[in-house]
Parts: structure tokens; C-alpha cells; sequence
């Protein structure tokens, strides 16, 4: 599904290289987690995924479904099926919630050449996803993330990608901001979303999330390299040692 | 000596003060009106048009903008006028009333106030002008040297609407005063509406103007308003002239005791705009929310000045300005809030943005103060930014192309001063507007 080929990316205004060389594989269906420290690089991999263009790629490639995602904007990205959930959910004051979704699901079914939803449907997608995410419709009546709290906002990305239904999700930190009760249903919504046709790259610093979203790879990055790949024991063992170890190795 | 001599007489110089001259010397001398257009139009003929040495028109200068001024305009036909409306008419089924006007005359045959007949009085300021206007007395004014559009306005001034809203009226839907302009020959329409809304009533108005493009024909319109103590006055206006067209416009109101008064002023269209208001609180706890958005491209040129008086002490007024700038268009913001010695507890919040969508846009902000009391809550802020691009990115994330994202930033922006007004059907109505201004489709349900 995902193939990252020697990636080296650096940031666009002075240049900084953040990325030495990522090589990732993630086959249709897989979720993996990748740690790492703080500065690691860990959101820098997921804006080059979505396509931010703060960032210069300048070795390597992403292929999407054999498909080169470089070449590709943000919104072609997405309706090809890649979604980011950000760790910092922008607020956008006077965007309705309900308009943007609408706008949203109907810009990719346009892009992939499908029909349009009419309204009643769209109404009734958004209630049957919203409740499941135990999310208000009077939540979803306000301007987009204003206002919310900062686990509202990160169950409305969850709602989005429940309602875009991508084939790749690239979670950045998604469990930040969130106490253990939100972090349940965020996982829940994650987990009912789990499929054979679609896989996770689920990025955070603390093993925490993955008690509930479960792995099946674990990489840890450091300095703009994995320096580790293992099974979700990784994780574990992370969590006893700290990053220590990896920070040294890297540097 | 004989410079100074000379400069005297060469007030009058430009090709459009040359114009007016003609245009205002070839008017019938019985007019009843003669004395008063006169005086008003002594005004220009020694100051000239105001240019940027003037302050107040820094930055509309309109000796350098105003190529020419067209004559007077004929009535125009009022069947094309009908159609026109039946297409055109962005309130559609909202208004319970409506009085049009076509090239500057009132056409009764387009207008229906039969609905608010029992609370409205209505009638058209042609039978006024013919008895010499003594009814301008009862209205607050301006000094014609002081203000240009008013003293165009007073000597050039064909019809308008002069409306009483009677005491403790209820008035639903929104009162339409439609201005139409049509044909093919340019034209100046100049417009005085008098609205008077007695203690304690209710009303909308709202005023559109709309004429074809490329037709460099001229409006010229004022508004003055009176607004009685406890009446609660919701004012818009929308001037969508065409896109050669030039509109001068300039409400004067007065304010009494515990009166509301919004009103917002939508500009989207025309080559040139200058929207002047002024307002005095003249009674205690009055409150007022003036607002408006502004719309430009290629290279036109729009400037809302506005002067709020709180004269008297516990009065409110909200002042919030929108411009969304492409191209190498310019928008001018110009707010003067005067709180006099007596006014405590007045509180003035005036905000001004813009939004530019090309780095050859230009926006002019100036915002002025001057308090005299000192028990006030008064602050006034200004931005000027481009299109926030994570929120660009976030939505292009998300499937949205970039035209579209960016539409929708628009009309964001937009509607946080759109929404202040408190009447989702209005808000609808203006959304429109942005919608159309922006060639998206009409309705995003």
C-alpha cells in the first residue's frame, strides 16, 4: 500500500534536513506504530505524507498504491484515500462543521468520479458516525474545532476519517491533549474503522495509545532514522527504558 | 495677488467638476428647490471635488478618481426594470414590501407597500422637492462644505423615499428599497431617502442597488435617518452597481434613548465606492452595531468613513469592517468614534480586517478615537493578513481543491462580521452574495 524509499526531507525556508533516509513499508491492512522522541522527526513524516508543502523532499520517493504521492496535491492525495489526523486540529472560525464535511466528502467523490451525496444521506451518514463517537450534532453545528475542547476537536478528526473512509490513516499523536476516557473512544473509533483494505501509521510518543490500538509493527524513530523495527512488544520495552538508549545510538 | 485670484477661480477645473458646472447650470432656475441645490452646490464649485490634501479624503481622492460625471439620467424603461428585478432581486420572497426606483425616479407600478399599509407611511420625495423641502428640516444634516457627497447629493437629488414607520409598529419582513439602473446610455441617479421610525417600533430595511457593468453611470444616494427612543431599526445595505459604475453614498442618523440601530453595508461591484455614515447618539443606552463587508478585484476602489458621536453617557456602539481585497483593488476603512465630555459609560469596539488575495491589493485602515470622558471602555483593532495557509492546508488535507478552500476561507471571513447581524435569513441572503461575487454555485445546503 505505502512504500517510503529513502526519504530525506528537509524544511523548505532554511533548509534544516529533518529526514536522513526513512525506508517504510506498510502492506494493506497493517497498523504501524512509529515512536520516538520529542524533535525525532515523528510530524514532519506525517505533513510529507499529507502533502504540506512547508517541506522539501530532496532524495527518495513515496509510493501510494504504486502511484507517486510527491507528485500529487493535498486534495488529490486525499481523495486517493490517505488521511491525516493532526495532532493540533486547526480551528477555522466561520467554516460551519456540517459545511466542511459536506464540502469535504463530496470534493473526493467528485475527484473519484462518484455521484454526490445528496443531503438526507449526508445528514444521516454524519448522525450514525457522530453517535458512535459520542459526539453532539449541536457540537457539530458550531464553526469548525472552535471552541472545542481540545478531545472534541480530536474525536471530530476521528469523524472525519470515519466519514472520508481512507484507505490509509496517518495518526500524529492523536493521543496527545487526551484523558483516558476520550483516549478509549478515540481507539474504539480507530479500531471500528480497522480493515483488510485499510492500514494505520499511527505516530506517538507514549506507548499508552497502543494498549488500545494494538500494532502490528512497531518502529522507533530517532533523529530522522528508524533505528528499530520489532512487533508490539517493542513498545512495551520502550516504555520500561525511555528513548535513552536511541538518542545515544543516533547521534 | 493674481495667483491667489487665479486659484480661486480655478476650483472648478477637473473634466468632472467641469461636468457637474454644466450639468448643475443646465437644471430648470424655477425649480422650488433652486435656493437650497444652489447653496449645496456652491460648495463644490469653490472647494472643488475633495482630493487627498483633504483628510478626510486621504485616500479617496476623487479629483484624481471621478473621470467624468454623466448627465442627469432619463427614467429608464420600466419593463426591462421588471425583468431585471424578477432575476436579479437577491432578497427574492423575504421582503414584505418593496419600493423601487429606476434610474433615480420612483416607479409605483414595481412597488407594494400594501402589506404595512396600517403602520408605514409612504410616499416619494418628488411632491417634497416640488413644495420647496421644508420637510428637511426635521432631519439631522451635514454641513455641505464639509461633506461632498451630500452637497452633490442635495443639488442633483431627483427622488427617493420618504418613510415614517408610526409609533410601536411591528414590522416582520424587511422593507426592500430597490435602485435599479438600466439602458445603455450612462446616467447619474441621485437619491435622498428620509426615514423617520417612531418610539418604540420595529422595522428592517433594506436598501440594494444594482445596474449593468460596464456602463459608467453614477449613484449617488443619502439616507437620513431618525430613530426614536426604544425603536429598534435593522438598516442593510447592499450596492451591487455594475462594474464601471461609481457610487457615492452617505447616511446621517440620529439616535434617541435606548434605540437599537444596526446597520451593515455590503459593497460588491462597482468601480468605484465611497459609503459615508455618521451617526450622533443623542439619547442614553442606545446601542448600535455598525458593520459591513467589503468585496474587491481588478481595480476597484472602495472606502466605508464612518464618525459615531456618543454625546450623551451609557450608549453602545460595535463597529466591526471586513475587506476582502484581489487583484490590485484598494479598500479603505476610515472609523472616527467621538465620545464627548458627558458620555460615561460609553463603550466603543471597533474592529477593522482585510483580507488580501494578491499582494498587489491594498488596504488603508485609520482608525481614530477621541474620548473626552474618562469612565469608557473604548478599543479599536486592525489586521490585515493573507489567507491562513494551515487552515488551507487542512481543508486541501481533507479533499477540498485549493479554489475551493479558498472560497470557503472567504466567505469565512466574511461571516464572522455577517453573522453579528443576528437574522439567519438576511445573513443568508449576504452569504449569497459572497457566493456569487466568488462565481461559486448559489446554495451549499
Amino acid at each position: 500500500m505505502l512504500e517510503i524509499k529513502n526519504l530525506h526531507v528537509r524544511i523548505a525556508e532554511d533548509e534544516t534536513e529533518i529526514l536522513h533516509g526513512i525506508d517504510l513499508k506498510i502492506g494493506a491492512g497493517e497498523v504501524h506504530a512509529i515512536m520516538g522522541p520529542n524533535g525525532s522527526g515523528k510530524s514532519t513524516l506525517s505533513y510529507v505524507l499529507a502533502g504540506k508543502d512547508d517541506y522539501e523532499v530532496t532524495e527518495g520517493e513515496i509510493l501510494f498504491n504504486g502511484k507517486d504521492l510527491l507528485e500529487m496535491e493535498p486534495n488529490e492525495r486525499a481523495a486517493a484515500g490517505v488521511f491525516l489526523a493532526f495532532q493540533y486540529p486547526i480551528e477555522i472560525p466561520g467554516v460551519g462543521t456540517m459545511t466542511f464535511l459536506k464540502t469535504a466528502m463530496n470534493a473526493q467523490r467528485k475527484a473519484r468520479g462518484e455521484d454526490e451525496l445528496t443531503t438526507p444521506d449526508f445528514m444521516r451518514l454524519v448522525k450514525e458516525t457522530a453517535q458512535r463517537l459520542e459526539i453532539s450534532m449541536d457540537m457539530l453545528k458550531r464553526p469548525l474545532n472552535v471552541g472545542f475542547s481540545g478531545g472534541e476537536k480530536k474525536r471530530n478528526e476521528i469523524l472525519q476519517m470515519a466519514l472520508l473512509q481512507p484507505t490509509l490513516a496517518v495518526m500524529d499523536e492523536t493521543d496527545s491533549g487526551l484523558d483516558i476516557d476520550a483516549l478509549k473512544v478515540v481507539a474504539d473509533g480507530v479500531n471500528a474503522l480497522r480493515g483488510k483494505d485499510r492500514s494505520f501509521l499511527v505516530i506517538t510518543h507514549y506507548q499508552r495509545l497502543l494498549d488500545h490500538i494494538v500494532p502490528d509493527f512497531v518502529h522507533v524513530l530517532s533523529k530522522g532514522r528508524i533505528v528499530r523495527s520489532g512487533g508490539k512488544e517493542l513498545a512495551l520495552e520502550l516504555e520500561e527504558k525511555g528513548y535513552a538508549d536511541y538518542v545515544g545510538e543516533a547521534a | 495677488m493674481a495667483s491667489n485670484l487665479a486659484s480661486e477661480n480655478r476650483r472648478v477645473e477637473t473634466a468632472a467638476e467641469k461636468a457637474l458646472a454644466g450639468h448643475f447650470d443646465a437644471m430648470p432656475a424655477d425649480d422650488p428647490m433652486h435656493e437650497i441645490r444652489s447653496s449645496a452646490f456652491d460648495a463644490i464649485r469653490q472647494a472643488g471635488l475633495p482630493h487627498r490634501r483633504v483628510e478626510d479624503w486621504k485616500y479617496t481622492d476623487l479629483r484624481t478618481l471621478l473621470k467624468d460625471v454623466p448627465a442627469p439620467a432619463a427614467p429608464g424603461d420600466v419593463e426591462k426594470a421588471r425583468a431585471i428585478l424578477a432575476e436579479t432581486d437577491p432578497l427574492s420572497d423575504l421582503a414584505g414590501s418593496r419600493i423601487v426606483f429606476v434610474n433615480g425616479h420612483f416607479v409605483p407600478s414595481l412597488s407594494d407597500m400594501a402589506a404595512i399599509a396600517d403602520q408605514v407611511d409612504f410616499a416619494s420625495l418628488g411632491r417634497f422637492l416640488a413644495d420647496g423641502g421644508a420637510i428637511f428640516d426635521r432631519f439631522d444634516t451635514a454641513d455641505p462644505a464639509e461633506t461632498p457627497i451630500l452637497a452633490l447629493n442635495s443639488a442633483f437629488m431627483s427622488d427617493g423615499a420618504v418613510i415614517n414607520i408610526r409609533q410601536d409598529a411591528e414590522i416582520e419582513k424587511p422593507i426592500h428599497l430597490a435602485h435599479l439602473f438600466v439602458g445603455e446610455e450612462a446616467g447619474l441617479q441621485t437619491l435622498r431617502n428620509l426615514v423617520s421610525v417612531e418610539s418604540g417600533a420595529r422595522a428592517t430595511i433594506f436598501e440594494t442597488y444594482h445596474g449593468p457593468d460596464d456602463l459608467g453611470y453614477h449613484t449617488n444616494t443619502v439616507s437620513q435617518i431618525h430613530v426614536a427612543d426604544g425603536a429598534q431599526v435593522r438598516w442593510i445595505k447592499l450596492v451591487e452597481d455594475g462594474s464601471a459604475a461609481t457610487h457615492l453614498g452617505m447616511a446621517i442618523s440620529r439616535l434617541g434613548a435606548k434605540a437599537v440601530f444596526d446597520p451593515f453595508t455590503y459593497t460588491a461591484g462597482p468601480a468605484l465606492t465611497r459609503n459615508e455614515m455618521r451617526m450622533i447618539m443623542s439619547g442614553p443606552h442606545t446601542k448600535s452595531g455598525i458593520r459591513g463587508a467589503t468585496l474587491v478585484r481588478d481595480k476597484c476602489h472602495a472606502d466605508f468613513t464612518l464618525l459615531v458621536d456618543h454625546a450623551v453617557p451609557d450608549c453602545e456602539s460595535r463597529e466591526y469592517f471586513k475587506a476582502v481585497i484581489d487583484d490590485t483593488a484598494r479598500a479603505v476603512f476610515q472609523g472616527k468614534i467621538i465620545v464627548r465630555p458627558d458620555a460615561q459609560h460609553t463603550v466603543g469596539q471597533m474592529m477593522s480586517q482585510a483580507l488580501l488575495l494578491d499582494e498587489g491589493g491594498e488596504f488603508d485602515n485609520k482608525p481614530e478615537l477621541e474620548i473626552f470622558a474618562d469612565d469608557v471602555i473604548c478599543a479599536h483593532g486592525a489586521t490585515c493578513g493573507e489567507i491562513d495557509e494551515d487552515m488551507l492546508f487542512f481543508l486541501r488535507s481533507r479533499g477540498i481543491d485549493e479554489a475551493e478552500a479558498e472560497q470557503l476561507l472567504v466567505q469565512a471571513f466574511l461571516a464572522e462580521a455577517i453573522e453579528e447581524i443576528g437574522d439567519e435569513a438576511i445573513e443568508q441572503v449576504l452569504e449569497a452574495r459572497t457566493r456569487k461575487w466568488l462565481g461559486m454555485a448559489p446554495e451549499i445546503e
